[in-house]
């Protein structure tokens, strides 16, 4: 497991000449190549990542400034565009789909000198929480290969944590880059709804799905954030940034309140996960944090509404995947509805033809009433009740999963995979940020501790996250 | 309420309701940044990643659609909804790409409305349920006797506002009268191009018919006309079919129908049955739309005159109904000429603005609708054009069929005519009003006609017109004639 310095540092050496962009993207591309094993990348980007890195040193060299991720290799979730390469969603319908346009995340990363090495594997278009449902292959978690490293950001996770690149970008649609974070021991951070643009982003709940940096540390994470966040024109529902840099980030947490989530810790929560969140809640309030246990009721009801909306919105946003344009299509149809058929029937796996099932039948007329309808009201409540509480308090804390990283095959039964995400959804309904950090753990697999914040307070999160870095 | 015995057929009462795609004319399209004029484009220019539906492409409202629906709710007569959102609405097909068309169905940008459609003999208020604002689809093509079709998709994303009335129509003039105001709405506010031959408007009619007043038939929806003919024909086409199906002890299904302009007749195409279940839901990717009444309110400042405000401004002419109808239409024929300036501009003498409009109605609309070429003119010209020539009859100098040429020469002249008068003097157009001159004239004219002259000392009046006809030959048709028939008389002393 490969350590790299930070960020800021590795792209001061390449500005200052004191290491090139070649010399970085090589070790990424090696490093990559000596782990394949854990299947965490799909494709490599050598040529393009070598091309850039050339021009970046030679940009260098005649006195220019390359930017604050200069020469910075990165992996990026293969649910994200990459122009002139391939993006697959790890779905073998976009199986060889080459990106004909870029998304904004990339862009602005590479505006700032980084360097995209590798597009990482998740579940097919974002639908699990351990990447076995990539058309491809099961990312392994780098502390124990017989174990899953979550998902579906987990090729993004893992390849953090086994250090082919400084950070990665992964999604997070109800819990997809917090719980592999969790699952592998990295930082993962969900934004808040809007902070990140999606353009570009293959959609899996387009009122749900945030872009989002996974690091080895917080100030990583925090400079990441910074070079991504923001409105984008091409993207509707993004939200202003707060004013001032993401790095500038206060971590006094003397009189601040943390709300511990009741719902959160009850009797199913793994005995490893409630002992560790308790030690690190005693550091917080021995640092001067005021600890206080608070109820969101309608959490109970959150996974629910989530897979209602999530299903609903993921299989309209799955209606264009129909072998016409791009993408798989059936050569053997004979007539048009037969190539939608037999495109969609072989190009989709089990979990995306489960999913578009639901959400086909919860927006169906005569359902819609009762399940889509009824899940919005819901939502609106569990908006609210994050609202109320944080009027008494000013973050919340809470396990990000339930476990720490099952085995591979384990759970063969989709609702026990779903309900892993009961701690993460939550969150991400209410559209407000929340990260995963590491918590101390003794010999046992990396736990993660979730810190929740309100809406377009990422900065604070970041602060808090900061603390708790240097506490454990 | 409305007798409704009229409008019977062999005892069943017609029902119309017509649902209008209207395509704005806006730069771009309704969701990206792509031109949105495809009239002349080869297929498939006029696409983004977004108009593909390509993955990862999020739609990015146009606001210039949003501003030219708020005019268009303010020509149909309502205020615009400050609340409105989009939807998806689901359905596969080839010329659809992302597998759902973005458009509005819970919260439109338009709720209720009128349109007053003018007929033969009275004026009808037709209510509007809904306006709402959606995006096209491609077109496809399927070529006979190939094992394949064609999409372009140059067109997908144009931004449409559908105008669906209420059932307030029982025949087909009313149908026919509805259409046409609701292109002149369109055209007047300046929300469409409203080229019915590219489409820019498209009808679908929904009929019914039934013996029991007070209650529906089942419809059938006639869709995409796109001639006011064309809706007044199918109209006709349906009520008779119906009501010969109904008579011969048949039943009336609820479907889809299509025109076959050639035949005359629909043709069944879809029934409910196999009707799609579009499963809507609330677009994600754009925010619900909030109107600011400082926006509503400035737009409404800039709303044009209309139709219906010309007409009255007209009424005092007593113009027929046919020349009112075709000033109404030119009006709009040509985004760069207008007429209604013009005559606004006389409308403080009834004389003149008389005048003016017949000029407007019996010279310049007919000559440039058969001269397309004849160029346009500014307001200002065309009204300073105008104000002289009608001083110049005013005066007597210029007789009715001299304005005619006058008029006819200004138009079609290249360069453009700076002084009227001196043109008009030069070809002739002037009216010689000179007493003595035309005494000259007269006196030679009596000298070699001895015979009429006599005539006429005689009493035999009707020779004067003779007279004065051999009076204008020799003034080269400069004489007025009326000073000439005075000068007759003192020298003959009738």
């Amino acid at each position: 497991m490969k350590k790299w310095p930070l960020i800021t540092t590795i792209a001061n050496d390449v500005n200052n000449s004191k290491t090139t962009a070649v010399e970085l993207v090589e070790e990424s591309l090696r490093l990559i190549d000596q782990n394949q094993e854990y299947g965490a990348i799909i494709s490599v980007l050598k040529d393009k990542a070598l091309e850039r890195a050339k021009f970046i040193d030679s940009e260098i060299k005649s006195g220019k400034n390359m930017g604050r991720l200069a020469g910075v290799p990165f992996i990026a979730k293969d649910n994200i565009l990459t122009i002139g390469s391939e993006t697959t969603a790890a779905s073998n319908i976009l199986k060889g789909f080459i990106a004909p346009y870029q998304s904004t995340a990339i862009e602005k990363l590479e505006s700032e000198g980084a360097i995209c090495v590798a597009k990482a594997n998740l579940d097919a278009f974002g639908h699990g929480g351990s990447t076995e449902n990539s058309d491809f292959m099961v990312t392994k978690n780098p502390y124990d290969k017989t174990r899953v490293a979550g998902g579906s950001s987990g090729g993004s996770a893992a390849s953090v944590v086994l250090g082919l690149a400084p950070f990665a970008l992964g999604t997070d649609t109800g819990g997809s880059i917090r719980q592999p974070a969790s699952f592998t021991g990295c930082i993962g951070l969900k934004p808040s709804y809007g902070l990140v643009s999606r353009s570009g982003v293959i959609a899996m709940a387009s009122s749900t799905d945030v872009v989002g940096p996974l690091t080895a540390n917080v100030s990583d994470c925090a400079l990441v954030l910074d070079v991504i966040a923001g409105k984008d024109p091409l993207d509707s529902t993004t939200i202003d940034r707060q004013s001032g840099s993401y790095e500038d980030i206060d971590d006094n947490i003397k009189g601040r309140k943390i709300g511990l989530i009741k719902e959160y810790l009850s009797d199913s929560l793994d005995e490893e996960i409630k002992q560790a969140i308790n030690k690190t809640t005693l550091k917080l309030k021995s640092a001067g944090a005021e600890i206080i246990e608070v109820s969101i009721p309608s959490l109970d009801y959150a996974l629910a509404v989530y897979y209602i909306l999530c299903s609903a919105e993921l299989s309209s946003n799955l209606s264009r995947y129909d072998g016409q344009r791009f993408g798989y299509s059936d050569k053997t149809a004979v007539n048009l509805s037969e190539s939608y058929f037999k495109s969609r029937a072989k190009g989709f796996g089990t979990e995306a033809k489960r999913r578009i099932m639901i959400g086909t039948y919860v927006l169906s007329s005569g359902y819609y009433d009762a399940y889509y309808r009824k899940a919005q009201l819901v939502r609106t409540k569990i908006i609210q009740d994050f609202h109320e509480v944080f009027k008494q308090v000013d973050f919340l804390i809470g396990p990000v999963t339930p476990t720490t990283a099952f085995k591979i095959g384990e759970k063969s039964d989709p609702l026990s995979m779903y309900l892993s995400d009961i701690m993460t959804v939550g969150v991400s309904l209410a559209g407000i940020p929340a990260i995963s950090i590491p918590m101390e753990r003794e010999n046992g697999l990396p736990i993660g501790l979730q810190l929740m914040t309100k809406q377009r307070k990422d900065k604070e999160l970041l602060g808090l996250a900061r603390k708790v870095e240097e506490l454990i | 309420m409305e007798k409704l015995s009229k409008y019977l057929y062999k005892g069943y009462l017609p029902t119309i309701g017509i649902e209008c795609h209207v395509q704005l004319k806006t730069e771009t399209k309704l969701f990206s940044g792509i031109d949105n004029d495809a009239r002349d484009a080869k297929p498939n220019t006029l696409v983004s990643h977004i108009c593909f539906g390509l993955p990862g492409s999020l739609p990015v409202l146009n606001e210039k659609a949003i501003s030219l629906a708020v005019k268009a709710a303010f020509a149909l007569n309502v205020r615009p909804q400050i609340d409105s959102h989009f939807d998806r609405k689901h359905y596969f097909y080839p010329d659809l790409p992302k597998g759902y068309q973005i458009t509005q169905f819970e919260a439109p940008i338009i709720l209720g409305g009128n349109v007053k459609i003018k007929l033969s003999d009275s004026v009808k208020d037709i209510g509007i349920t809904r306006a709402h604002l959606e995006e096209d689809a491609g077109k496809s093509t399927h070529k006979e006797g190939k094992d394949y079709s064609l999409v372009d998709l140059n067109r997908a994303g144009t931004p449409l506002l559908e105008i669906v009335s209420e059932p307030d129509m029982h025949s087909s003039e009313e149908a026919k009268a509805y259409a046409h105001e609701l292109y002149l709405l369109m055209k007047y506010a300046d929300v469409s191009d409203a080229n019915l031959f590219y489409g820019n408007m498209r009808f679908d009619v929904n009929v019914s018919v039934s013996k029991d007043q007070n209650k529906l038939g089942t419809r059938s929806e006639t869709k995409n006309l796109n001639s006011f003919r064309s809706v007044e024909k199918a109209v006709d086409y349906e009520i008779k079919r119906q009501v010969d199906l109904l008579e011969k002890g048949g039943q009336i299904i609820q479907e889809t129908r299509g025109w076959n302009d050639a035949k005359q007749k629909t043709f069944s195409q879809r029934s409910k049955e196999e009707a799609h279940d579009y499963r809507y839901f609330p677009e994600p990717d754009i925010p619900p739309t909030k109107l600011d009444n400082n926006f509503i309110n400035s737009i409404e400042a800039t709303m044009p005159v209309m139709p219906e405000e010309w007409r009255n401004i007209l009424k005092p002419l007593n113009l027929d109904p046919s020349s009112e109808d075709l000033l109404i239409d030119a009006e709009v024929e040509d985004a760069n000429i207008n007429y209604l300036p013009v005559i606004e501009k006389f409308i403080d003498s009834k004389e003149a603005l008389k005048k003016v409009t017949n000029w407007l109605i019996n010279i310049e609309i007919p000559l440039r609708r058969d001269n397309p070429e004849v160029k346009a003119l500014s307001t200002k010209e065309r009204v300073d054009y105008y104000q002289k020539i009608y001083d110049l009859n005013e005066t007597g100098s210029l007789n009715s069929n001299r304005a005619k040429d006058l008029i006819e020469d200004i138009l079609k002249s290249d360069a453009p005519i700076t002084d009227i008068e001196k043109y008009a003097s030069d070809k002739g157009y002037i009216q010689v009003s000179d007493e003595s001159e035309i005494t000259e004239i007269v006196r030679q004219v009596l000298a070699d006609n001895e015979k009429a002259t006599n005539d006429l000392k005689n009493g035999e009046t009707k020779v004067i017109g003779f007279l004065i006809g051999q009076i204008m030959k020799q003034s080269q048709g400069k004489a007025n004639p009326a000073i000439a028939q005075k000068i007759i008389n003192q020298l003959i002393k009738l």
